[in-house]
């Protein structure tokens, strides 16, 4: 909590100075001559940009509102396709937003009440891409992190056409056998494979999400079958179907290029993961392998968090000492359910183990919340 | 409703996030006259003084915690803590947080020094923001340590205040037909939240509970209205769910020889650490609501001792005149029967021990077999438990004629530390200090 106050007050610092960008590597450059920083004007009627015109690179916004309505501020590129926005401007108040800008031809907006199309304005940005003063350390972190992502997929791919044959096979035992370790390797970067939305409901999508229209498959289908009624004597198309899902997954996650505040918010939705869906025993309802995700999910978080480690050391290293110690408290709390290789099954667990469980990752999120604002100073 | 439809082609994640800052605009702007949005201008302590009567400020800071002899709010949400760490520092650093948090909160200030708004984008708030907006509403927060926090169920002293602990907190005894749940009861700390505004309540607890997290974990809650007592003689008497006013004979705030006498812990009493403070019990004590409900008026005062109307006790007229015990009725049976609850309940029949109640209804909902879920969740503060709950209760427990109607389902003992005097005192420090 100490650390808390401290991200925060710097970050505050950091809004009072105007003209200044908060992170660092960036003081030698001309102000406004350089066009990277601008200023905006927003009223309940007017949204005032002072420049039309950018050269590519970082750009840092300051919106000042005012009004007398709540404000946002979005930039828009071709298809209104959201480049950077900074919501929730309340009025009198001024607050910023960094956004990386390639040569290109944008629009920005206010939206004071925070609805409809907002007050546009179009917006010129030409140049060479200058790449945002390099932080060596985040720059480092997104490559070890595409390593893991680049490891675990390759490993998801095997995993899983082994449990398609099985399934495809008839056998109901091996399928059982496998479906907890093909699906720990999709946990554990289940906020990548999630940010392909179209995808993640065919491969993952509990039977409740189902739309209307919608085939039921993926996993949980597989799982429902194996573990209700045994029969998966037509399952053989849905086991196609997942690999070929998981294929195209694999390959688009592979060409995802994560940015360090995604890997920060990653590491955050994996532990919410484990708090509302594992600890409840929701996502594996037929198999009740929940503790398997549980562990995946906690292992990709510590991942996400390792790459960013050297980062966070220079920038928050009370935060690291925290993280360390909650993650291990987490791990062995976790690691009483063990079971062999594997993890007891949730029905196993008394409502007193779920408890404590429960109270271990909620202690964990909370600095693992912290993360992406030490990364966005 | 356009806010809502403009976001619905978002994605899911997104859409609560945005429909709640949305809502939370919408909240805000409802304030005619009030600059929208700008949750640090609303909740500011400068403001806060500019508020009276219920939407004010209780001082935070005394000789006694406030939310004791404060007349009683409308509503509650009370909260009881497990300890979950094992260093005495991070338990220390919690209460320190706390104390700062309900100094602000009570004040009508956000939870945090950053507010729910106007922080870094990428960091979550230090306050949960519902209270945007929202006036102090005399929001009190009270603050007891259980005895399981001196000792644990294995007997371990965990904090090194095993030594300190208060004979006055010794555990309450099983009283007949006590139906308690475990899960619902004890505690190692609690924290009541008592406020005009149960969405003031509500944030003060949810915002000590997540800067607790990893110190503590809530252990049960309960969400209470309509104050069943008054703690001031400036406040009428309210009616519990039974439809009966309750808390006639309370003690109140002017009472102030009583008070000392009765309410506040005494250097005499042994624990130096709790002078000034007082004891806390809550029972929750659910109603047979449809029973009593089928139950005649004459049956029903019977068993209350006092008109359902006025208050009076059975053969006087007005609320406030003192029970008669030993008027008979014209059959030679007394007037206030003998199992009656005011006769067994009453100071004169008790030793002269009294309570300050600041109990509130509750209901939760309904049971599954169409009965409401309800009734009361009990509060009383007092000097010494041994001398005047537990000896009450074990009347009342043995011989009330209510207690077909009743069933006691939750069971708490507190020792309430005295009040935070200043900015650098902190809840706990006469403990652990």
């Amino acid at each position: 909590m100490r650390t808390t106050r401290f991200l925060v007050l710097a970050a505050v610092g950091a809004l009072a100075v105007t003209g200044v960008t908060a992170c660092g590597g960036k003081d030698d450059q001309p102000d406004a001559g350089a066009g990277n920083t601008v200023k905006v004007k927003a009223t309940d009627s007017v949204c005032e940009v002072d420049v039309t015109e950018l050269d590519a690179g970082q750009a840092t916004f300051t919106v000042t509102n005012s009004g007398s309505k709540v404000n946002e501020f979005y930039v828009y590129a071709a298809g209104d396709r959201v480049m950077g926005e900074v919501e929730n401007i309340a009025p009198g108040l001024s607050r910023e937003l960094r956004v990386e800008l390639p040569a290109g031809t944008y629009e920005t907006a206010c939206k004071p009440g925070m609805s409809g199309r907002g007050i546009r304005g179009a917006l010129k940005v030409s140049g060479t891409a200058a790449t945002v003063a390099p932080d060596a350390a985040l720059t480092e972190a997104t490559a070890s992190y595409q390593r893991y992502v680049t490891s675990q997929t390759a490993a998801l791919l095997t995993k899983t056409e082994e449990f398609v044959t099985a399934v495809k096979a008839g056998d109901v035992a091996k399928a059982k056998a496998l479906y907890p370790v093909a699906r720990t390797y999709w946990e554990r970067i289940e906020p990548v494979a999630e940010s392909f939305g179209d995808l993640d409901p065919k491969i993952d999508g509990r039977e409740e999400v189902i739309e209307e229209g919608m085939e039921f498959t993926g996993f949980h289908r597989i799982e429902k079958d194996l573990w209700t009624t045994g029969d998966i004597s037509k399952d053989g198309p849905i086991a196609d179907r997942l690999l070929v899902d998981v294929k195209e997954i694999v390959t688009r996650a592979n060409a995802e290029k994560l940015t360090p505040l995604q890997l920060a918010n990653g590491a955050k939705a994996l532990l919410d993961e484990v708090a509302s869906g594992k600890i409840t025993g929701e996502e594996e309802r037929y198999s009740h392998t929940d503790l398997w995700d549980f562990n995946a999910n906690l292992e990709g978080s510590k991942a996400a968090v390792a790459a960013l480690r050297p980062a966070l050391e220079q920038r928050a290293p009370e935060l690291v000492a925290q993280l360390d110690k909650e993650f291990a408290n987490v791990e062995a709390a976790l690691g009483k359910h063990r079971d062999g290789d594997g993890w007891k099954l949730h029905t196993q667990l008394s409502k007193a183990d779920l408890k404590e469980l429960s109270d271990s990752i909620n202690a964990l999120a909370e600095p693992v919340s912290k993360v992406a604002a030490a990364v966005a100073r | 409703m356009s806010e809502q439809s403009s976001t619905a082609g978002r994605g899911r994640r997104r859409l609560s996030r945005r429909r709640a800052i949305t809502l939370a605009g919408v909240g805000v702007a409802g304030v005619a006259g009030v600059a929208a949005g700008a949750g640090a201008l609303t909740r500011d302590g400068d403001r806060a003084a500019a508020y009276d009567g219920a939407a004010g400020a209780v001082p935070f800071h005394g000789e006694h915690q406030a939310g004791i002899t404060t007349p009683a709010q409308d509503r509650l949400h009370f909260v009881a803590f497990d300890v979950i760490t094992k260093d005495r520092d991070r338990l220390v650093a919690m209460l320190q947080e706390w104390t700062a948090a309900a100094a602000r909160m009570t004040g009508g200030k956000d939870a945090g020094v950053i507010g729910a708004v106007g922080g870094m984008p990428e960091a979550p708030p230090d306050d949960t923001g519902e209270a945007l907006g929202l006036p102090p509403s005399q929001l009190t927060l009270t603050v007891g340590f259980g005895a399981t926090l001196f000792r644990d169920a294995q007997g371990r002293d965990r904090f090194g205040i095993a030594g300190r602990r208060p004979a006055a907190l010794a555990d309450l005894p099983h009283f007949a037909g006590d139906a308690l749940r475990p899960e619902i009861s004890g505690g190692d700390l609690c924290v009541q939240a008592c406020a005009n505004d149960p969405q003031v309540a509500v944030h003060a607890i949810r915002n000590l509970a997540r800067i607790g997290m990893g110190v503590v974990s809530v252990r049960w809650s309960q969400l209470g209205f309509g104050r069943t007592s008054s703690t001031s003689r400036d406040q009428a008497t309210p009616r519990n769910l039974f439809g009966f006013k309750d808390g006639t004979a309370n003690l109140k705030a002017e009472d102030a020889g009583l008070l000392r006498e009765q309410l506040w812990a005494q250097p005499e009493d042994g624990a130096d650490w709790m002078t000034g403070g007082s004891y806390l019990v809550t029972r929750k004590i659910r109603m047979q609501i449809e029973t009593w409900d089928r139950s005649s008026l004459a049956e029903q005062e019977q068993i209350v001792g006092r008109t359902k109307g006025s208050g009076a006790p059975l053969g006087r007229r007005d609320e406030f005149d003192e029970p008669d015990f030993a008027a008979k009725g014209d059959d030679g049976q007394p007037v206030i029967a003998v199992d009656s609850h005011v006769r067994l309940a009453h100071p004169t029949q008790n030793d002269g021990a009294r309570l300050l109640r600041r109990g509130y209804n509750y209901v939760d909902g309904s049971d599954g077999l169409g009965r409401l879920d309800a009734g009361l969740f009990f509060m009383a503060y007092q000097r010494d438990p041994r001398r005047q709950f537990v000896p009450i209760q074990t009347r009342l427990a043995r011989n009330d004629a209510m207690n077909e109607y009743l069933r006691h389902v939750s069971s708490g003992l507190f020792a309430c530390p005295p009040g935070v005097r200043d900015a650098a005192d902190w809840w706990g420090r006469t403990l652990f200090g």
